[in-house]
């Protein structure tokens, strides 16, 4: 615990090291502000814009919120109809993986065609850059119990239900919260990505993603750094509520997920 | 020493029902291999046979074509007179790892047969409580099994293939992971359960010490394919206990054994050689 917060308190010096340097040197180099601006302008931004940074991020959130979860709901369902039936899992398996090389900035346009802007298509881009991830982590995990539990469970005459959610999902559940937490990290950008597209139908009121657009457009640098760092923030608050939703349901029992400082 | 004919039976027997039937049994995989050929003995009720054989003769193969886990290519195999899918009920198997859920607790491990064949909750968590007793595991009824030695793994393994109430019993080197005093109190412990409980025993090893002091019987396999090599009754009175290990009979016993695997073994050097 005191070694973590150690490492804490170092990464922090360094950060305000690096803040200091950057002011000294747009200071000193007389940068124009509309090509950088130094983080006092950042900090600025934040402060007087405080309010619709505070909705975009929360649109955005709510974007990447509701795609992750339709894909881990998805992902999950996907995953126990490929444990369960070879077959399909042979003929389909494949195109998920093809769903991950397809570049999602190249697809999101025809989401939007097809489900019109707003909410919907952008969670849609979101969920569609989570979804192989989930099938690819939860389909391992349960595919690949040990052959003697499966034995175990057939003498007691284990119906194949009870094999697939009493013995394959628990064993699944710490690959299944891998998949989580990649999904996590990478459901802002799809969440954003879809936002570029996307846009809003008002003025101001899009997401991160579309503000960035926006403050872009106008020369609003200094808007759109903050703009940066909230979707920064927003992607390590996603990845650290996953790491603690696998802590949580796993620490009891699976090795990888408990926490260093414990016992 | 004295030639012993008639060998001592510790547990009682039925009139001469084999309680488990292996006729000219052949097994071979999809891929070509041949696991058993023509395997053909029995085992009587009450009694305790070990398979002795040198790796991938088949043991296991066989102990799962009993279980009813994978079919005969030819032969049968026939369970208290059905088929081994019919008998289940009647069988335990224990693996050589202990094959324990890890994220079920100990207690919910050993329920977990009840749990599938849905028995009710209180009589399931009394029965776990009772065996718990039996295994001496009672104290750490609410641990995960990432908190356990290997033997007390072992411990909750066998406890979890007690509750179901099995007449026969089905081990594939279950004490192989352990340390020779550990395994060395498992043998004494599953005798003094054996005694009691009258099962039908087929015990898979590689330990001819232990094999000759749990059986009465040790059905010797040679591998390439996997076949009956030897059947011997083991010449050791009962009742066994750990001064039995120190006696000369058991000493020669194991001697006479280790002779007969040693010649399957070498059998199969000049095979290859
Ligand atoms: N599922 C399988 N598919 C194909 N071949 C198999 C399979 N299971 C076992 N075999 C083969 O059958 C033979 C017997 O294997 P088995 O596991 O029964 O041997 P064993 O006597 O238990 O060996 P060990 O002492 O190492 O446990 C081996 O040659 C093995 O490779
Ligand atoms: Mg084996």
């Amino acid at each position: 615990m005191k070694r973590q917060l150690w490492l804490a308190a170092n990464s922090l010096v360094v950060f305000l090291l690096l803040l200091v340097v950057w002011q000294v040197a747009v200071k000193a180099l007389h940068v124009p502000a509309y090509m950088l601006p130094g983080p006092r302008a950042v900090a600025r931004a934040v402060v007087e814009r405080f309010g619709s940074l505070e909705q975009s991020f929360l649109l955005t959130a709510e974007e990447a919120v509701v795609g992750l979860l339709a894909s881990i709901a998805v992902g999950v369902a996907v995953s126990l109809m490929f444990a369960q039936f070879s077959l399909l899992r042979r003929v389909l398996y494949p195109y998920t993986i093809l769903l991950q090389t397809v570049p999602i900035v190249a697809i999101a346009p025809l989401i939007l065609m097809w489900a019109g802007p707003g909410l919907i298509s952008v969670a849609m881009v979101a969920f569609l850059i989570c979804l192989p991830p989930m099938i690819a982590n939860t389909t391992q995990g349960l595919v690949s119990v040990e052959e003697n539990l499966v034995h175990l469970f057939l003498m007691h005459k284990a119906t194949p239900m009870q094999v697939l959610l009493q013995l394959r999902l628990p064993h699944a559940l710490p690959n299944l919260f891998v998949g989580i937490r990649i999904s996590a990290g990478i459901a802002v950008i799809g969440a954003i990505t879809g936002e570029l597209f996307a846009g809003s139908s008002r003025v101001g009121e899009g997401g991160l993603g579309y503000s960035i657009l926006y403050a872009s457009g106008q020369l609003e640098t200094d808007y759109l750094f903050a703009l940066v760092a909230a979707a920064a923030v927003l992607g390590f608050v996603f990845f650290f509520a996953g790491m603690f939703l696998e802590w949580y349901f796993l620490h009891n029992w699976h090795e990888g997920s408990r926490l260093e400082t414990q016992e | 020493m004295a030639e012993v004919t008639q060998v001592e039976r510790p547990v009682k027997l039925a009139a001469n029902f084999p309680e488990i039937a292996i006729e000219g049994v052949t097994k071979k995989f999809r891929e070509g291999a041949t696991a058993l050929e023509n395997v053909s003995f029995g085992v009587e009720k009450g009694e305790f046979v070990s398979l002795l054989g040198p790796s991938g003769c088949g043991k296991s193969t066989l102990l799962k074509l009993v279980a009813g886990l994978s079919s005969v290519t030819e032969g049968t195999v026939t369970v208290n007179g059905m088929t081994p899918k019919n008998a289940r009920e009647l069988v335990s198997f224990i693996f050589q790892d202990a094959t324990l859920l890890p994220w079920r607790t100990v207690e919910r491990n050993v329920g977990l047969g009840l749990e599938l064949e849905r028995v009710a909750r209180p009589t399931r968590e009394e029965t776990v409580r009772q065996m718990l007793k039996v295994v001496g595991l009672e104290k750490v009824a609410k641990r995960y099994p990432r908190q356990l030695s290997g033997g007390m793994k072992m411990r909750v393994s066998i406890a979890r293939a007690l509750v179901s109430r099995p007449r026969i019993l089905l081990l594939d080197e279950p004490f192989a992971a352990l340390d020779e005093m550990s395994r060395d109190r498992m043998n004494e412990e599953l005798l003094r359960l054996y005694l009691e409980q009258q099962w039908t025993v087929m015990f898979v090893t590689h330990s001819v010490a232990e094999a000759v002091f749990l059986s009465t019987r040790i059905v010797i396999l040679a591998p390439h394919p996997g076949r009956v090599a030897h059947v011997e009754e083991v010449r050791l009175p009962w009742p066994r206990t750990e001064e039995t290990r120190m006696t000369e009979e058991f000493e020669h016993e194991v001697g006479r054994i280790s002779r007969l695997l040693r010649g399957v073994k070498s059998g199969e050097a000049r095979e290859v050689a």
